[in-house]
């Protein structure tokens, strides 16, 4: 009887006081989270409840998308396995406190990078896995060219997000009047859009390809070119960690440098036997990379051989060869006149 | 020395004798167990404080005079997303008092309604409103809001095909929109009139109760008091040559504009509420009645009072003595499955501050603390006032 939301309340109060008061033991004992990992044999992954292409489980619980695949690499390089991953499900409002309170070694779900986030939370981005931008989707219906037509509107909006503050921010310097409609989930904001009850819901452009294949008829919606704001999103950890801070930057930027030195899953056997010094220093040939982050020194080519590169994690969640087809864009490498660009392994 | 021992015999025994008295031992142990909470209490704090400081956490509650920067779709106050989390800390809370109060009358009415029906000696309508009871009770809330909100929004129409209600108000899937009455120069006289037939309708009842106890002669109080209270209005609206116009409102690009908007999530979320609430009520407006005897009602009758009166004036004050106490704590729980507006989209005070403030201020300690203090807060109100009510309505034994 006493309602879903309360529990929910409760859960809030519960991460938050576990957090913070039963913390004294945590903090004196100090257990880096490489060697809890370790210990425990798995990596446990805060991820999306269900966003296709990002972190998405299909009806046999198997786990996919972008940010999933992050979590594979990660404990590819500590433990050798893609499978070795439990991936606990959070909603935008509950993420950030399990996180904060070690319920998650690391969170890998299309979260943006903020200063506020970043300063505030005791938590820091590792890095930028994909350089988004807030959108609007409207019924083809309206013929709607910008989403400056949109005064007056209704709009649509999932709750703890940055999303909110950005449409407030879009409407505020275009002097237009709208009104907001915050829900707490995704599928009731969807279905109030469905159900006309909003002119358009927005949220980052990734999300609105994915939302519009969810749509009964998805012609009859389009992505407005709108992108009203910056939303680099990425991994999180926790600040008072640095050696895992640089693992899972490490790991990201294996992932890039594996895909400008041409290193893909398929090839991945035959380059061990590259001459290029990159290449070798790549895939622990050459040097000691690993042990300086307490991983083996084949902890990138074990990523590339489980998981690929980034091209290939991007192509195959998001791109060319998933559903929802979003064209690279600012995800590009940065020679292929993209933002994506990784310092040297040397 | 010598002194000292002859001494201590006596005093030893003064002081034993004193730690034995039982009302020394027990505060004694009274202020032992509030020191040893104190203690826990500053622990507590002082933990909570040290790790947000050591985590790099920010902490204390200045964020309250920060612009929030984000908007909200129902204010009963002056809020835009210039105005700060302390103010969107009113919006959220007004708004959930506003579902509340209006869901405990609507519910109090429909249960009130419900449980007398069920006692009904109609066949269908007993039936009726135990099949109403039986349902409602056994459905999760949280799936009745859904299916109040998203059945309905479904079978509404779009803003350009919105339904046109009789008196401007019109009706589509962005919500209910009331034609705004407004004030024209003049209506000081109703307002007038209306204080002056509430205070005439107080002195009618209180000379009519002193002349019944003096003469037993009885007077018809109720329709004096409705006359004075609405027909001294009525007449002064027409007597200023009715002085009131009203705004309609309009379409303009995709919404209406102007009037009073009432938005399908409050509805909806009133609906759900109160229907729900009112199951409960009916149950125990129904337990109430059956639980004065029936020979209070044969007493009343012979002592030749109608049935109205007997109704009146021996039944419903016994059988409120047996239902307030539970009517509380389903009041207490509307006010608290309020909560559940979160998920249709309705602005409420978790919605509001424990969502939206909580995610961009990522306080979360602060904001969990003066969430759980205002629902406390709420239900304390709202029950102080129920056993207020309670005390009058008791027996008082004379």
């Amino acid at each position: 009887m006493e309602s879903n939301a309360m529990t929910h309340l409760a859960r809030g109060a519960f991460l938050a006081a576990a957090a913070l008061i039963a913390m004294p033991s945590a903090a004196s004992a100090q257990q880096k989270t490489l060697d809890a990992v370790k210990q425990r044999g798995q990596l446990v992954c805060g991820v999306n409840v269900g966003l296709a292409g990002f972190g998405a489980a299909d009806d046999k619980g198997i786990w996919t998308g972008l940010d999933v695949d992050y979590c594979k690499a990660i404990a590819v390089a500590v433990l050798g396995d893609a499978n070795k991953v439990r991936y606990v499900p959070t909603t935008t409002k509950e993420r950030f406190t399990a996180l904060q309170s070690r319920e998650l070694d690391v969170l890998a779900r299309n979260t943006t990078w903020t200063i506020a986030r970043d300063s505030s939370l005791g938590l820091s981005f590792a890095g930028v896995n994909y350089y988004d931008g807030q959108g609007f989707i409207v019924k083809k219906s309206a013929n709607l060219k910008t989403g400056k037509q949109l005064a007056g509107a209704t709009v649509c909006v999932q709750t703890g997000t940055t999303t909110e503050l950005n449409l407030a921010d879009f409407f505020r310097s275009n002097s237009l009047q709208y009104k907001p409609l915050v829900f707490e989930k995704l599928d009731e904001a969807l279905r109030a859009y469905a159900a006309d009850r909003c002119d358009s819901f927005t949220t980052d452009a990734s999300g609105l390809y994915s939302v519009r294949l969810q749509m009964a008829k998805p012609d009859d919606h389009v992505v407005l070119p709108d992108i009203i704001s910056k939303e680099p999103l990425g991994p999180v950890v926790r600040q008072d960690d640095f050696q895992w801070f640089t693992i899972v930057k490490w790991v990201h930027f294996a992932l890039l440098n594996a895909e400008e030195a041409g290193v893909t899953q398929a090839n991945v056997d035959q380059m061990l036997a590259s001459a290029n010094p990159d290449i070798k220093r790549l895939l622990g040939k050459e040097g000691d990379f690993g042990k300086g982050l307490g991983l083996d020194n084949d902890w990138a080519y074990r990523i590339v051989k489980q998981v690929g590169n980034y091209g290939e994690v991007f192509e195959r969640n998001v791109g060319a060869d998933s559903r929802i087809k979003i064209d690279r864009g600012l995800n590009r490498l940065w020679n292929k006149g993209g933002l994506q660009y990784a310092p040297p392994i040397r | 020395m010598a002194a000292s021992t002859s001494i201590r015999p006596g005093r030893r025994a003064w002081l034993t004798g004193y730690i034995y008295r039982p009302e020394v031992r027990q505060a004694v142990y009274q202020v032992v167990l509030l020191a040893a909470l104190a203690f826990v209490v500053i622990w507590v704090v002082n933990n909570v404080a040290e790790n947000l400081r050591r985590q790099n956490i920010a902490s204390g509650f200045d964020f309250l005079g920060r612009t929030s920067g984000f908007d909200v779709s129902q204010s009963l106050i002056e809020y835009s997303n210039l105005s700060t989390y302390g103010r969107a800390f009113w919006v959220g809370l007004l708004n959930t008092v506003l579902v509340a109060v209006l869901g405990i009358v609507a519910a109090t009415a429909i249960g009130f309604v419900v449980g007398i029906a069920r006692l009904s000696s109609n066949w269908l309508i007993a039936r009726l409103a135990t099949a109403y009871v039986e349902i409602v009770r056994n459905l999760p809330l949280l799936l009745q809001l859904f299916f109040w909100y998203f059945a309905v929004l479904k079978n509404l129409p779009s803003p350009r095909q919105s339904y046109v209600l009789p008196g401007g108000a019109t009706f589509n899937v962005r919500g209910l929109y009331l034609p705004a009455p407004v004030p024209q120069p003049g209506f000081e006289a109703v307002a007038i009139a209306f204080a002056a037939g509430l205070l005439l309708a107080i002195a009618v009842w209180r000379w009519a109760r002193r002349r019944q106890s003096l003469t037993g002669q009885r007077f018809p109080v109720f329709w004096t008091a409705l006359l004075a209270v609405v027909g001294l209005p009525l007449a002064a609206f027409f007597a200023a040559g009715s002085p009131l116009g009203f705004d309609y409102p309009v379409l303009r690009g995709f919404n209406f504009e102007g009037g009073i908007p009432v938005l399908p999530e409050l509805i909806a979320l009133l609906l759900g509420l109160s229907m729900y609430t009112a199951s409960f009520i009916a149950e125990i407006v129904r337990a109430g009645i059956l639980g004065v005897p029936k020979g209070q009602t044969e007493a009343a009758q012979a002592l030749g009072l109608s049935r109205g009166q007997s109704l009146r004036l021996v039944v419903i004050p016994q059988a409120a003595r047996i239902i307030i106490p539970p009517l509380t704590s389903q009041y207490l729980n509307l006010t608290k499955n309020s909560s559940l507006a979160v998920a249709i989209g309705y602005p409420d005070f978790v919605s509001v501050f424990t969502g939206t403030v909580l995610n961009q201020t990522g306080q979360a300690v602060e904001v969990i603390l003066i969430t759980m203090g205002v629902f406390l807060t709420l239900s304390l109100v709202t029950a102080l006032c129920m056993n207020w009510f309670n005390r009058r309505m008791a027996l008082v034994d004379r």
